[in-house]
């Protein structure tokens, strides 16, 4: 399969071993990785903040830089969000509006691309370590992903999954919302934390950057004794 | 800062035993999502057809000796109690829990008058005490703890008891039970109207709304206009999912359908049976097709209680009459959006309250939504630079690189100004590290490996 | 006077004028899977409600299962004999002195055995008499399996005050009142009383509790403390 990853700005600039990750996982199942380098936002921080005139400038480049695509994979549940179901939304009653819905029906987050679409589950990676798992919410409640990362995780030799309490409750990211209200986000992160922190586990895996972003950044100010890590960094491991 | 932790940790606490009752009583269901989508048809249907269901309800309620009066804001509805009560001649009111006389504002009304007003609801009593709103829509004095409770009795009301809940509680109820039997009206609320039969219902678990709506010999009820349904049947139902989904029962201790004033050969209840039909800007809410479906909400309560904003920065932050993810979305209709457009933008948008609304109503979407028309309204100037500098910015992958590398330049040197007034980035570090920006981007890693 | 009933009617109808998007799908119709389904009315919710078994000794079952969860209290008597013992049983521990009771096939029969002074309610009464009762008596529509839940009308139960006043409400029934369900429940109500719905009708589910300090459940905030159910065997 001709595959267009799509890589999240930040995890393009912050991240980039996560991204690299993928592109090893996909072209080791035998596929052709493709990466369009000339779009560089889906446009969320925009459309979240309520700017979607300018959000839709931003997003237009998106629907149409990847309008030949065969099949477009993210590895991020909230920037996969923004494609499969608010795009949809945000090109709604505009000359992009089509374009737009056959780019949010071939668009599929990481994990739930490799367990539903490629019925893959079992990379042969080794991760000898405790791990907890961190459900993003767009990734969650926006497109119902929640077992496709542990059935990956489950086939990883050596990991323990240990789950933690309120596995699903927010990490107080939400985008500019973790600037707009930087107090309520980091409590609403320590609380993250501190459930993380019981399962004694040694990391917390992900699927959203934007998230562990924000996990670590507390622990690391706080000099706590746990790593984050994305899950694909996870399913390279050897 | 210690304050806060205290207070949420009696957040915390409180809703604890909540989440374990409901997730059980939300398993016995042969399918809660159906369930959910049944009570959404059944409010899609009502609301979709508002005027013809209201029509239905009051022509059926005034057969049997109801009055009805549509008030179009807070000021007449106020009004036609406060003439009542003069018309009637009424000294003393005893009130059930009502939302609607909240947003309204009717007990400062009332008492400006010289009215003896006093909410017969435990938690309602309390933060009435205590001189301030109520905390949470179905648990109005969740943040105050046994030991506060105990002090706010015994400044207000003299007694001497220890802070053992049931104690707390018999002196409410003994000072409450005459109260019903003196009172001269009874305000309660309704949690449905029935098109149907003509008929009100209320939920409780305290049996003070039966008593309410049993002795005085008035009794006013407040509806908002959106509260009707179509059925009396409807109510096996939303009665259960009510109950579930804000208090974690399976259905709560009281649930009373009153279709009128005691009827002939009947042997007790009120002469008078008057139904206060408020709009207060509904209407305005329901023009906007987009967001009708919040017009659905029975005020359960249930998106307040997953919500981690409602969490941790209380009921009281949100300055409304409706708090949580519900409260935000709603207040901007019913209040003017400029002035608490802010609400919609607390919120990281993580969808639980969607997720478990009894109803289906999107509510994070519609904080979305509301976004939107703020910004499009009136949009904040330089929120509005900021993003058509975004928007460029990221139309040109080169300039976006760009901006990364001189962040990367100037990263080594943040520790400098790290947390302080002068750091660009203070929102983020004064809790947070931010990550260590790597030497080299995917785009640049992808480039090599081509 | 009625307000302002037809502005108020106008503008629903102008607002009505847009079509808002279908129920629970919400905007997002290019990702709508919608498999038929049944309409949301009375007699579909059974499918999506807890589920009730159709023989009776496993709806009683549930129903003890109900009435133990919620503290309410009850007896199962075998004849008219252990109900009236049941009932003069409750008296002599409980030390009654008066007792509000409405008249009724199963109240006039515990009435004449009970030697205290009764309020009897049919013809109207006096609150404060009604407030100095240790207990109150009525019959019921029904009781509802499911959830434990007694049905009361102003017509079944004495009026509005019997049930809610006395510290001790105490309900005669018999096992044929059970029904399984809510929508059971509804559905009795429609056949029973049809176009001539009693002023007001009430779900009695346990003891009047409040959880409003600490989400601590406290019992009899402001109704009975206590709830017994003698239920007859038939």
């Amino acid at each position: 399969m001709n595959i267009h990853l799509y890589v999240p700005c930040f995890v393009d600039q912050l991240y980039p071993k996560a991204a690299m990750a993928m592109v090893e996982i996909l072209e080791k199942l035998g596929h052709t990785v493709e990466f369009e380098e000339k779009i560089a936002c889906c446009g969320q921080p925009a459309f979240n903040s309520g700017y979607w005139e300018e959000a839709r400038t931003v997003a237009a480049r998106t629907v149409e830089g990847l309008e030949s695509a065969e099949v477009v994979v993210i590895g991020s549940g909230s920037c996969g969000a923004m494609l499969h179901k608010f795009y949809p939304e945000l090109f709604k009653e505009t000359p992009l509006a089509e374009k737009a819905n056959a780019l949010a029906n071939k668009t599929y987050e990481f994990t739930d691309f490799l367990v539903r679409k490629l019925g893959v589950t079992d990379l042969g990676a080794k991760f000898p370590h405790k791990i907890t798992y961190h459900d993003g919410c767009h990734g969650l409640r926006e497109l119902g992903i929640k077992s496709q990362p542990r059935q990956l995780l489950e086939k990883v030799q050596g990991l323990t999954l240990v789950e933690m309490k309120e596995a699903e409750s927010c990490c107080g990211f939400g985008g500019t919302f973790s600037a707009k209200f930087p107090l309520v986000s980091s409590a609403m992160g320590d609380g993250k934390c501190a459930s993380a922190l019981e399962t004694e586990a040694e990391y917390i895996v992900s699927a959203d950057s934007s998230c562990l972003m924000q996990i670590q950044g507390l622990l690391t100010r706080q000099q706590k004794p746990i790593q984050t890590i994305h899950i694909a960094e996870v399913l390279v491991s050897r | 800062m210690s304050q806060d932790l205290t207070h949420r940790a009696v957040i915390k606490k409180a809703l604890g035993a909540y989440e374990i009752k409901r997730d059980e009583n939300r398993s016995k269901y042969l399918n809660w999502q159906e369930a959910r989508q049944a009570a959404s048809e059944i409010k899609w249907e009502a609301v979709n057809h508002l005027d013809h269901y209201l029509l239905e309800m009051t022509k059926n309620l005034e057969a049997r000796g109801t009055k009805v009066f549509w008030a179009s804001n807070a000021e007449e509805a106020r009004q036609y109690v406060i003439s009542l009560a003069v018309e009637k001649k009424v000294k003393s009111i005893i009130k059930s829990k009502t939302m609607t006389s909240e947003e309204i504002h009717l007990n400062g009304a009332l008492e400006k008058l010289g009215y003896d007003v006093v909410e017969s609801d435990l938690g309602e009593y309390i933060v009435q005490l205590n001189e301030e709103p109520p905390y949470h829509l179905v648990f109005p004095a969740m943040h105050l703890t046994r030991g506060q409770i105990k002090e706010i009795f015994k400044r207000k009301l003299g007694s001497d008891t220890s802070d053992l809940p049931e104690e707390l509680t018999m002196v409410a109820r003994n000072i409450m039970r005459q109260k019903y039997l003196t009172a001269d009206m009874g305000i309660s609320g309704a949690n449905f109207g029935i098109a149907e039969t003509g008929m009100i219902s209320i939920t409780e678990n305290e049996g003070n709304a039966r008593l309410t709506t049993s002795f005085p010999k008035i009794h006013v009820s407040l509806m908002g206009i959106e509260k009707v349904i179509p059925k009396l049947g409807d109510l096996a139902i939303l009665l259960p999912l009510l109950a579930t989904a804000g208090a974690g029962q399976q259905i709560t201790c009281y649930n009373t359908m009153i279709g009128g004033p005691r009827q002939p050969g009947e042997c007790d209840g009120p002469e008078e049976f008057h139904l206060v039909l408020i709009d207060n800007r509904r209407t305005e809410l329901l023009a906007d097709a987009e967001q009708r479906d919040a017009l659905h909400c029975i005020r359960c309560g249930a998106c307040l209680n997953v919500c981690p904003i409602f969490k941790n920065s209380g009921g009281h932050s949100y300055g409304t009459t409706y708090q949580g993810p519900i409260g935000s979305v709603i207040t901007p209709h019913l209040r003017g959006l400029q002035d608490w457009k802010h609400l919609s933008s607390a919120s990281s948008l993580c969808g639980s309250c969607t997720e478990v609304c009894p109803v289906k109503i999107d509510i994070h979407h519609h904080l979305l939504h509301n976004r939107r028309n703020a910004a499009t309204q009136m949009p904040v100037w330089w929120e509005r630079i900021a993003f058509k500098g975004f928007s460029i910015a990221t139309a040109n992958p080169a300039l976006f690189q760009l901006g990364i590398k001189i962040a990367r330049v100037f990263q080594p040197l943040h520790f400098l100004v790290k947390g302080t007034l002068f750091d660009p980035v203070r929102a983020w570090t004064q809790t947070r590290d931010l990550p260590n920006i790597p030497a080299k981007s995917f785009r640049q890693q992808w480039k090599s490996k081509q | 006077m009625n307000g302002s009933k037809d502005q108020i009617l106008a503008r629903i109808r102008e607002a009505l004028r847009s079509q808002a998007p279908v129920p629970g799908n919400h905007d997002y119709s290019h990702l709508a899977m919608t498999p038929s389904r049944p309409k949301p009315e009375l007699e579909n919710f059974r499918q999506w409600l807890p589920p009730v078994e159709s023989n009776s000794e496993n709806q009683w079952d549930l129903l003890t299962k109900s009435f133990h969860a919620l503290k309410t209290d009850f007896g199962l008597l075998e004849s008219k004999a252990r109900l009236i013992d049941f009932v003069l049983e409750l008296q002599r521990v409980e030390q009654w002195k008066r007792v509000g009771i409405h008249h009724g096939a199963m109240t006039d029969e515990i009435a004449s055995h009970l030697e205290i002074e009764k309020l009897w309610v049919d013809e109207g009464y006096d609150p404060q008499a009604m407030e100095q009762c240790e207990v109150g008596i009525s019959e019921c529509d029904a009781i509802v399996a499911q959830t434990g839940s007694i049905l009361i009308t102003a017509k079944s139960g004495g009026g509005r005050g019997l049930s809610v006043l006395p510290p001790h409400h105490l309900v005669l029934a018999r096992t044929s009142q059970i029904v399984p369900d809510l929508p059971s429940a509804y559905e009795l109500l429609y056949k029973r009383y049809g176009g001539n719905f009693p002023s007001m009708i009430s779900f009695i589910t346990g003891p009047s509790r409040t959880g409003d300090i600490e989400r601590i459940v406290v019992l009899g905030a402001h109704g009975p403390k206590k709830l017994t159910v003698a239920i007859l065997k038939d």
